[in-house]
């Protein structure tokens, strides 16, 4: 508290405040309730997105970055250049491969048209979903090869002494230290997510970013709902900070 | 089943990604050239703004350290998509009312010089950190020794801040330059004829979707690979004279 009263900040705060009055009394507001409805919806989409690929991924990035951490040469090739290409190539190009590719080749073959996922392989949120999750799983691989070579070898060690099943002692000592080491990176590559979920509305999903363009589009209104878009982006980034920050207080840890 | 081996027959592959005009591979290459030189100018624009932020965010008043904070925070939470519309709107609106208040017409923004100018002030706020980073990984000895010597400002940073800080900065730096790379496909968003947006026009005229982002895809990736290169060159380099970490381990 002390902190913001100090006098540049109290006249930078007051600057911000007229900035904001200014903004709400002098700009064009009266689209919102017309679209409000779309606009929770679209919001929606966005966190479900998210959600569902950040979990999918991190459960793709620990074999991957196992493998490529202790994994015998014939996995760790593999995950390794995985790795490789989703990190070296724009995840818009990937999204458009998975979706205009697979999403030609897929009504080639009559039992994939006749199966009963056919009418999800229709529509575009499983190639976003999918393309979301690997390029989440590629990131993140890579910083569980790093957590999971980062462990004290001391405890893995320990654990083997003690007689324990190679599962459990991966469970219980190995996998937890190296999810402790990588949380803040963790956090860093979700907002990134967050970042990259606007890519699926090119396309057609209709998520946050998608609900703005539209009133851009309708209205001819252009800075107003681009302000308000960034503002739910900054607030959503800020909750997935605080987010994990309450995760990495969760775990104890000796304080130097 | 044809249809399949027909799409992964080579003869029409290369038909398709031939240079001249039946083929599509011109246009591949000119959207390339497209990407690397708004990565390169978004680039430098970045360093430079970093460089400047940096300095401000260690040396600067509170003033300017609490703007610099702002510009950093804001820039690294909100998506690039937005901000890259928000910043060509505000670009376009700002150089439109400029050149109509000296009695001009309307201009249409050159492509490039947008993608640079969005793409660059976006660079900008991870270099600042970067740099800031390098900047205060350099012993303190040297700069006030320079001090001492009563070197000038700028000479005291063309001298030793920036050599010194080279190898600190230059990981985070390659990193940038790949976040450079691949953002410029985001540009294909706002219509920029790029490498992304070329491939996706090839690919819906020719409906052959897989032949051409997977040739885009290897593009970008033999860009990304030798880039990788270069900068391993150039730490090597930046690291001259520094004791090795490898040789003293053993």
């Amino acid at each position: 508290m002390k902190a913001l009263l100090q006098p540049h900040r109290i006249v930078m705060i007051l600057v911000a405040v007229a900035l904001v009055l200014w903004c709400a009394v002098s700009m064009q507001w009266d689209w919102i309730p017309k679209y409000a409805d779309l606009a929770f919806l679209g919001l929606w989409r966005t966190i479900w997105i998210l959600v569902v690929t950040a979990v999918l991924g991190f459960l793709l990035a620990i074999p991957l970055g196992l493998a490529q951490a202790i994994g015998p040469w014939y996995l760790a090739t593999p995950a390794r250049m995985f790795c490789t290409v989703i990190r070296g190539t724009p995840l818009l190009l990937q999204i458009w491969l998975l979706y205009y590719g697979l999403g030609s080749l897929f009504p080639q073959f009559p039992w994939i048209r006749s199966s009963e996922l056919w009418p999800y392989l229709r529509q575009a949120w499983p190639y976003a979903v999918l393309a979301l999750t690997l390029s989440y799983a590629g990131y993140e691989g890579e910083v569980m090869r790093g957590a999971f070579a980062g462990v004290a070898k001391g405890q893995v060690e320990a654990a083997r002494a003690f007689g324990m099943p190679r599962f459990t002692m991966f469970r219980r000592i190995w996998l937890p230290q190296a999810i402790q080491s990588a949380l803040p990176t963790l956090a860093g590559e979700t907002i990134l997510q967050l970042k990259a979920t606007p890519l699926v509305a090119s396309i057609t999903i209709i998520e946050i970013y998608a609900v703005a363009s539209r009133v851009r589009q309708d209205t001819f209104i252009i800075y107003e709902p681009l302000l308000l878009l960034a503002l739910v982006y900054m607030a959503i980034a800020g909750v997935i900070t605080l987010a994990f920050r309450w995760l990495e207080r969760r775990v104890p840890t000796r304080s130097v | 089943m044809e249809g399949l081996v027909e799409a992964l027959g080579l003869t029409s592959t290369f038909e398709l990604l031939s240079l001249s005009p039946p083929g599509w591979g011109g246009n591949l290459l000119r959207g390339l050239m497209n990407s690397l030189q708004i990565a390169f100018g978004a680039f430098g624009f970045g360093l430079v703004i970093g460089l400047f932020g940096a300095y401000g965010k260690l040396y600067g008043g509170p003033v300017i350290r609490d703007l610099l904070a702002v510009y950093t925070t804001v820039v690294r939470a909100v998506p690039e998509l937005v901000l890259i519309l928000i910043l060509y709107y505000v670009g376009t609106d700002l150089i439109n009312k400029l050149v109509m208040g000296f009695g001009g017409e309307r201009v249409e923004i050159n492509g490039v010089v947008a993608g640079i100018w969005v793409l660059g002030i976006v660079q900008g706020a991870y270099a600042t950190e970067i740099l800031r980073g390098a900047i205060l990984a350099v012993p303190p000895g040297q700069i006030e020794a320079a001090r001492a010597f009563g070197m000038p400002p700028v000479m005291l940073m063309r001298r030793v801040t920036i050599p010194a800080m080279m190898s600190f900065a230059i990981p985070g730096l390659a990193n940038l330059w790949l976040i450079a790379t691949k953002d410029t496909a985001l540009l294909a968003i706002v219509g920029f004829n790029e490498l992304t947006l070329e491939t996706k026009q090839a690919a819906s005229s020719t409906r052959a979707y897989f032949t051409f982002f997977l040739a885009a895809g290897g593009l970008y990736l033999i860009v990304t690979l030798l880039s990788g290169r270069v900068f391993k060159r150039l730490e090597t380099w930046a690291r001259k004279g520094q004791p090795s970490m490898r040789q003293a381990k053993t």
